[in-house]
């Protein structure tokens, strides 16, 4: 409490010059005051975290890749397997589609990211609380669940299906508009979390100097919340350039690079040739990485200590025009899911629509009934709690450590691998390499250990970039004040960082618990009979024609995300009322 | 003593398979709904050994198992297609194994080689799903062969799983290359593209878009088709009178497996009559003469529709047919 107070209120005697530049300060000092006892053992959680990044990630990438130039008997041949893809006619096509796609959907969803997010955050209209529930929503499905509804509603037999004006849904616009509404979500969290933090004396001083609001919305707004919207449209690229579920579902032939490794993995069993196209996969993904990093060099840090929250002031035509946006952005989101609730209702579309709840009992249904559903449960939760604590404290040490650069820059490399792999990818390797009789930790393989470790390295990046973009928001200060206060770093992370950062903490164990609950690609090569997974029942029931039953049990993982983010929604209003008063005016 | 031997029987009773003596993991692409009942079935006889199983897509087990190769985590592949099974056999992973009555199944289920490895269980045929509504909304004559799917008339109308993703696109491609010959097969393949809305990646989906009226034509399986038709789907399954392209499912022990002794009772079980009257109630042919019964929705003369599939062929071109087929037809949908 008392920091908090203290964090509000500059203390006049800070003065600028011995604090401004605490790095500087830091280095003139002799070296062996500067490592700490407590430095040492947070450099030595470092090496740790690297190392557990290393096994968990890249030594199984690696075993994977490996095989891209290997033939079928492991012998070396070089390149073979990327000239005879090349070769083939489906490249060309395959790679001009990927790249359409995650360009299309990239645009639409920062653009639509951005406008929600700065409408949830800087305007003053109503209902802001009930657009974000909404807005949410995707996220706590599978994504099994859009690509049925969207069948449903423009398939042949949709209700709707004059609205694409003769084209089929099944092709560029079922992906367009499923990526769209599946990512969405990913794209909000980054971006609530980088508008919902600014310094209000930077518009004060906007309007005291006579700024219009569209001066101030390009000269502030924008360049404050740029890392956001870069970091934002990396992510949405890459989302959508290596997911396999939606143009699988409904992409009808309209391949895509994705599309090819489950043909040559799935369809084929060549691992070889699903190797070569995943080398191939991640060059866009790297190139986009790159190019973030090109632009995003130079991200100030937005709150200072002396910095005073935002408190959005009424604007009457912007706030309505916003409205009418988020009106119609909801209207669409909660269409497609209730669409999916109906359907998983109906007795037999569209021949026989009866209602019933039929579908939802699952013990008649194989694929795991209940206790695949509890499986996933306890994945879930593991996966939040396990993974919450790594990637923050990790990002926490990335941020905030001196020195030690060498390991820095490998771990945020390795940190936003994950992005760039397809879920299915990883799975692949995670065989390759856990199963491996030589391996001493091939003990793990069928346990539910492996699960929960898979997910958090495949959805790693996400949290990564939320944790550090909240931390870079964080004045270096804290840290230089708490050091020549001689308060030991790990306090200052318990006491300030850690309540500071609450918001994007809880995000960050929201995000992995759904996308647990959720995620198919990458966990369907690793369950076994003890650990069979809801989210993977709802393949095998539609894959074995039970649509319907599919349809509910999909339901079923949303209501129980619903419940998760209710927790979520609870544990802010108390947790973060303690810790995040400091942000309302006084 | 005795009373112990009595709680314990009790107990086992109770719990049916949770005292089991020995389990089995068992990976399968038996329909999921099945499963139980497969099972339940082999336990009737033999309730001291517990199946667990791993149910997925033919791709996806056949990947699994391929994966997994140096660290086998199967001891049993009960209900996977036989070519998948060849594939395994050619990379040895199977431990070959005659169970007793192979030599009651007929010819054309067995491995027939000196040191068998795998037993076919029934066989899964290709059909066309037909959605009667959905024709007569668009005036579509019902086709009796598939030359008639390459009438224009169908433009649009058809769908089918893409041979580089499915199995079953695999095994149509292949027996149509079996059945009209090379030239022949292509041009036909040709006039079918014409008419094809869209490639599915899963081998029961067309019958499965069919049966909710999204295509009015799929080219799928006969089994997907009849449990379609039986959910009260307005389907007519079409049997083309050309001869029907046809896998079968079957059995193997996985090499290294730990459970030796029980992986052998399972796979003698699922050669047995009692097996093969389970497999007849949903396929209309099975591995044993003389116990089909014909089946709802199929034809009474399905063996005979069968081609002599050359499944030794099929397995050796499949690359250079696939290569073809994506020459021909990929990435051409746009151009329609």
């Amino acid at each position: 409490m008392n920091d908090s107070l203290t964090l509000r209120q500059p203390k006049p005697t800070t003065a600028k010059p011995t604090t401004a530049r605490p790095a500087a300060a830091a280095r003139q000092r002799p070296l062996r005051q500067h490592l700490s006892r407590d430095e040492i053992i947070l450099r030595g959680a470092m090496l740790i975290g690297a190392l557990a990044l290393l096994i968990a990630l890249v030594m199984p990438l690696y075993s994977l890749l490996s095989k891209s130039v290997q033939n079928k008997d492991g012998a070396f041949v070089g390149l073979t397997n990327f000239a005879r893809y090349a070769n083939s006619p489906s490249l060309y096509n395959s790679l001009s589609h990927s790249l359409t796609m995650a360009l299309v959907c990239t645009l639409i969803v920062t653009s639509l990211a951005f406008m929600a997010a700065y409408a949830l955050s800087r305007s003053c209209m109503p209902l802001k609380r009930s657009f974000r529930v909404i807005l949410a929503l995707p996220i706590l499905a599978p994504s099994l669940l859009p690509a049925i509804s969207l069948v449903y509603l423009f398939g042949n037999q949709g209700v709707l299906k004059s609205w694409l004006l003769g084209d089929s849904i099944y092709g560029p616009i079922g992906i367009v508009i499923a990526s769209c509404f599946w990512v969405l979500p990913h794209a909000m969290m980054i971006m609530l979390t980088a508008l919902s933090h600014t310094d209000a004396r930077l518009y004060e001083s906007a309007r005291v100097l006579g700024s219009s609001p569209w001066r101030i919305f390009f000269t502030v707004t924008l360049p404050s919340a740029k890392y956001g919207i870069i970091s934002t449209a990396f992510v949405v690229f890459t989302l959508v350039i290596t997911d396999f579920g939606v143009p699988k579902v409904i992409g009808g032939q309209y391949d895509m690079l994705a599309t090819d490794i489950y043909k040559q993995v799935i369809g084929q069993q060549n691992f070889e040739m699903g190797a070569a196209v995943s080398v191939i996969l991640l060059f866009p993904a790297v190139l986009a990485f790159v190019v973030d990093r090109w632009l995003q060099r130079k991200q100030a840090a937005l709150i200072t200590a002396r910095s005073v929250p935002l408190q959005p002031q009424p604007r009457r035509w912007t706030d309505r025009t916003l409205l009418l946006g988020m009106l119609l952005l909801s209207i669409t989101i909660v269409g497609v899911i209730g669409m999916a609730i109906y359907a998983s209702l109906v007795k037999y579309w569209p021949y026989n629509l009866s209602l019933g709840f039929s579908n939802y009992q699952f013990d008649l249904m194989d694929g795991g009934g209940w206790g695949a559903y509890w499986n996933s449960l306890r994945m879930a939760l593991y996966t939040a709690l396990f993974g919450t604590g790594f990637i923050f404290f990790q990002a926490y040490l990335q941020e905030k450590l001196r020195g030690f650069g060498w390991l820095k820059h490998l771990f945020q490399m390795m940190a936003l691998l994950p992005l760039a792999v397809p879920g299915m990818v990883l799975g692949l390797a995670y065989i390759f390499f856990f199963n491996h009789p030589a391996n001493p930790l091939n003990g793990l393989y069928g346990t539910l250990a492996i699960l929960v470790i898979c997910t958090i390295a495949h959805f790693y990046t996400v949290c990564h970039l939320t944790a550090v973009t909240a931390l870079k928001q964080i004045d270096p200060e804290f840290e230089a004040v708490s050091a020549s206060l001689k308060v030991p770093q790990y306090l200052t992370f318990w006491r300030v960082t850690l309540p500071v950062c609450l918001p994007a903490v809880l995000d960050i164990a929201a995000y992995l618990f759904v996308n647990a609950m959720t995620t198919v690609s990458a966990v369907v090569f690793l369950y076994s009979y003890k650990t069979m997974l809801a989210s993977v029942s709802v393949l095998n029931m539609d894959d074995a024609g039970d649509i319907a039953p599919a349809a509910a049990m999909a339901v079923l993982i949303m209501l129980t995300c619903m419940a998760a983010r209710l927790l979520h929604w609870l544990l802010s209003k108390g947790l973060l009322q303690r810790s995040q008063r400091w942000r309302s005016p006084a | 003593m005795r009373k112990t031997l009595l709680m314990l029987s009790t107990s086992l009773l109770l719990a049916n398979a949770a005292y089991a003596s020995s389990e089995l993991t068992v990976y399968t692409a038996i329909e999921a709904e099945d499963l139980k009942k497969y099972a339940a079935r082999f336990n009737e006889e033999h309730p001291d050994i517990k199946i667990n199983w791993v149910r997925d897509s033919t791709g996806v087990i056949t990947a699994k198992l391929l994966a997994e190769k140096d660290n086998p985590q199967a001891d049993v592949v009960w209900g996977l297609a036989a070519t998948s099974l060849m594939l395994l056999a050619n990379d040895g992973l199977l431990q070959p194994y005659k169970p007793a009555g192979y030599d009651k199944l007929s010819e054309k289920f067995r491995d027939n080689s000196a040191e068998p490895s795998w037993t076919g269980m029934d066989a899964w045929m290709a059909a066309i799903c037909v959605n009667t509504e959905e024709a007569k909304k668009y005036n579509l004559p019902m086709p009796t062969s598939w030359a008639d799917l390459t009438n224009p008339v169908y433009k649009g109308h058809v769908v089918m799983p893409n041979p580089a993703s499915s199995g079953t696109g695999f095994l149509d491609v292949s027996s149509w290359l079996q059945l009209f010959g090379e030239d022949k097969g292509w041009a036909f393949m040709d006039g079918l593209h014409q008419n094809i809305s869209t490639y599915t990646h899963s081998g029961s989906k067309p019958c499965k878009m069919a049966a909710s009226g999204e295509a009015p034509i799929g080219i799928s399986f006969a089994f997907r088709g009849a449990k379609e038709k039986a959910k009260g789907a307005p389907l007519e399954l079409v049997f083309p009178k050309e001869g029907l392209g046809w896998d079968m499912e079957a059995t193997a022990i996985v090499k290294g497996s730990k459970h030796m002794d029980a992986a052998k009772t399972l796979v003698d079980w699922t050669v047995s009559k009692k097996a093969n009257e389970l497999y007849n109630e949903g396929y209309a042919v099975v591995a044993m003469p003389g116990v089909a019964q014909p089946v709802q929705y199929f034809p009474s003369n399905a063996e005979q529709l069968m081609i002599n599939n050359d499944f030794g062929w099929a397995a050796k071109n499949r690359d250079v047919i696939l290569t073809e087929w994506s020459k021909r037809y990929d990435g051409k949908s746009e151009a329609k």
